[in-house]
């Protein structure tokens, strides 16, 4: 039954082309945007995760109720101590210590005096032990754009676009000027072994990564850290452990009264993430929704037509004594082989589309030259099995929905008149 | 008739309003120039301690000082170890930091001179602000009020230029000794910024001279950063050599 009825699909071009080009093109649409979206939407979860808020992060009190002014006098101290109560109470999770800082780079000239100087923001991170985790983390080794890896503690790294800001070159020294955790004032001299470009303008305008050994010494923050973020050892973010960790945690400290005692955020609860969160989760479920709507309406359309100019077929058919339920359901099936042939075009046209835009991407950081929320600054599709049949649930549905509505025609027929009508 | 009546009335209330207004002016001048004889001499020297209070703990910062004028300024600090040895120069609008440790000569503008420094409630513009208010400020009592006991004349201060730290400052003058007792600073949007307070009132010579200040910056938490004078000098011969930039590294 489905070879003859494949047959007529491929003999009457008429019957088949106008809806399985359709159907070609709405699911290249949903394909491409759910593969673009999710590529954008989980990027942009992932940079902030890696970059600035972790899986969960914790922060004192204080800190975190004015962490925009990074303000180290509010730190976490005796984090080897919080580090090893925290691993053994959530033994799936991995904590990486981090001190964000501000302060002034300055470039001397060979008496020693200030050539050219900006503000920055220092980022200290553990790159010089042997647990190379935040390196890949934040895929520094692979980011360096001009020079090495700090092989020592007096050597720094600055975003590619700081250090030609300062018109510096790997190998130049240049000294940090700021202030300690209780105030004082630091003067520290490093060189700039290298240059990264981390791919977002936050971080690409005025960032210098110095080793978190040396950053807590410099700024008298031995054992201590501004933050401690955590990961989940599976490296996926997992919302409903995280959001069950954060309210445990935060009930044990709820009613301290030390005023520098710990709070745990989830990445839903930083960055204004939990609407991105649950866009992820709903986007898939409302692209294809839109498009089943928009293309089943479209087929009915198609259908309709297709039936008035099917209706002496349908006729002679039920003349020579076919039921009208077996000539609908044959419809239906004939719909779906439609939808499963448009389906397959429109998938392959969309994943390869995506394929492209996840290699080369959307380069949008001019847009985002002031831009202070982490966003991507190449906005990159992502490709995943789940695009693979993506595209078969709208394609199906609008079709045989569209379909099923265009053909209750059939079931109106008067088989008294059929003979009259045929003779017409 | 009735019409020339009330003409006549309108013009000889608004010439006394402006000229109580103009009395006013000129009264607060006068007052705000016997208050810059008494806080501003040819040069000072002073010997200061800093007592910043932090979150978690306070520190005191001893430096000594040298002042000639309006535009020249040298600081050394003595205690504690960490910033021991850190000298800052002004000339005019510019300032240098020399760092003993790194050996280095950082000069600081811009925007960063309105950075705290070493974490106290004070900027480095505020270190550096040694003109007459008399000079830069239009000023008008707003009237009087009683402070820590003592009669006080409340002047407003508004900014003649742009070019000045704070657009506009409240101040309460004791109308005996003329020393501030109080001041509040506001930036041109209106928005306070920083509360200081002057006690310790000392007669030093010929002057009289507050030897305590507390300064608030009122965007921060906690209490302040106190200036505590430990001894001045005034008008004391300071050799020119302390004003130059190869003084840093000496």
């Amino acid at each position: 039954m489905i070879k003859f009825l494949l047959k007529g699909i491929l003999r009457d071009k008429s019957k088949s082309l106008i809806p399985v080009c359709v159907i070609s093109l709405g699911v290249f649409i949903t394909v491409f945007m759910s593969g673009f979206v999710d590529g954008v939407l989980s990027e942009m979860i992932s940079s902030n995760a890696n970059l600035d808020t972790g899986h969960l992060k914790v922060m004192t009190k204080p800190y975190n109720e004015n962490k925009d002014q990074l303000p180290n006098d509010l730190a976490l101290l005796e984090i080897d101590l919080l580090i090893e109560s925290l691993e053994s109470e959530y033994p799936n999770l991995e904590w990486v210590p981090r001190i964000k800082f501000g302060g002034i780079l300055d470039v001397p000239d060979v008496n020693g005096e200030t050539i050219i100087q900006g503000p920055g923001i220092g980022l200290g991170l553990s790159i010089l032990g042997e647990d190379k985790g935040e390196i890949e983390r934040l895929s520094i080794q692979k980011s360096i754009v001009r020079g090495l890896m700090p092989e020592n503690p007096n050597e720094i790294l600055l975003s590619e676009v700081f250090s030609k800001k300062l018109k510096i070159n790997p190998g130049d020294e240049v000294t940090f000027f700021g202030s300690t955790m209780e105030g004082s004032m630091v003067f520290e001299s490093f060189v700039m072994s290298g240059t990264v470009m981390f791919g977002n303008p936050v971080l690409d305008r005025s960032t210098f990564i110095v080793d978190l050994k040396k950053t807590q010494m410099i700024l008298d923050m031995e054992n201590g850290s501004s933050e401690l973020l955590a990961y989940f050892k599976t490296d996926f973010y997992d919302d409903k452990t995280a959001l069950k960790i954060e309210s445990n945690f935060n009930k044990k400290y709820l009613k301290s009264e030390d005023e520098f005692a710990p709070i745990i955020l989830s990445l839903r609860n930083q960055n204004d993430l939990g609407a991105t969160l649950d866009l992820v989760d709903s986007f898939s479920f409302i692209f294809i929704s839109i498009f089943v709507i928009a293309m089943s309406l479209v087929l009915w359309n198609t259908g309709l037509i297709g039936g008035l100019r099917r209706y002496q077929e349908f006729g002679i058919r039920l003349a020579l004594g076919e039921s009208k339920k077996h000539v609908y359901s044959l419809l239906i099936v004939e719909s779906i082989i439609i939808g499963f042939i448009g389906s397959t075009f429109g998938t392959g046209l969309g994943f390869i589309l995506c394929y492209y835009m996840q290699e080369t991407g959307i380069d949008i950081s001019e847009a985002l030259t002031n831009s202070v929320v982490i966003i991507p600054s190449v906005l990159k599709a992502k490709v995943s099995s789940n695009l693979l049949y993506l595209g078969y649930i709208p394609g199906l549905i609008s079709i045989v929905f569209g379909t099923a509505l265009a053909g209750r025609g059939i079931f109106k027929r008067n088989t008294s008149k059929l003979f009259k009508e045929l003779e017409v | 008739m009735n019409k020339i009546k009330y003409i006549y009335s309108f013009f000889l209330i608004s010439s006394l309003l402006l000229g109580q207004s103009k009395n006013s002016s000129d009264e607060a001048l006068r007052i705000i120039k016997l208050v810059d004889d008494n806080m501003i001499s040819e040069t000072q020297i002073i010997e200061s301690k800093m007592i910043v209070y932090g979150k978690r703990k306070s520190r005191t910062i001893r430096s000594k000082g040298f002042s000639s004028g309006e535009f020249k300024n040298f600081t050394e600090y003595l205690s504690p170890e960490r910033e021991k040895g850190t000298k800052m120069l002004k000339l005019e609008d510019r300032l240098w930091i020399y760092s003993p440790t790194t050996d280095r000569i950082i000069q600081i503008s811009g925007h960063l001179l309105r950075q705290s420094v070493m974490g106290s409630d004070l900027s480095y513009e505020d270190m550096m602000e040694e003109r007459k208010l008399s000079l830069i400020y239009n000023c008008n009592i707003i009237g009087s009020e009683v402070l820590d006991s003592r009669d006080t004349w409340k002047i407003e201060l508004t900014a003649k230029n742009d070019d000045v730290s704070y657009f506009r400052r409240i101040i309460w003058i004791d109308k005996l000794r003329y020393v501030p007792l109080r001041s509040d600073l506001f930036a041109k949007s209106g928005q306070l910024l920083k509360t200081t307070t002057f006690s310790d009132v000392k007669k030093l010579g010929k002057r009289w001279y507050p030897t305590k200040m507390n300064y608030k910056d009122v965007l921060k938490s906690g209490k302040g950063t106190d200036f505590i004078i430990l001894n001045i000098d005034f008008d004391k011969k300071i050799p020119d050599n302390y004003f130059s930039k190869s003084s840093l590294k000496k």
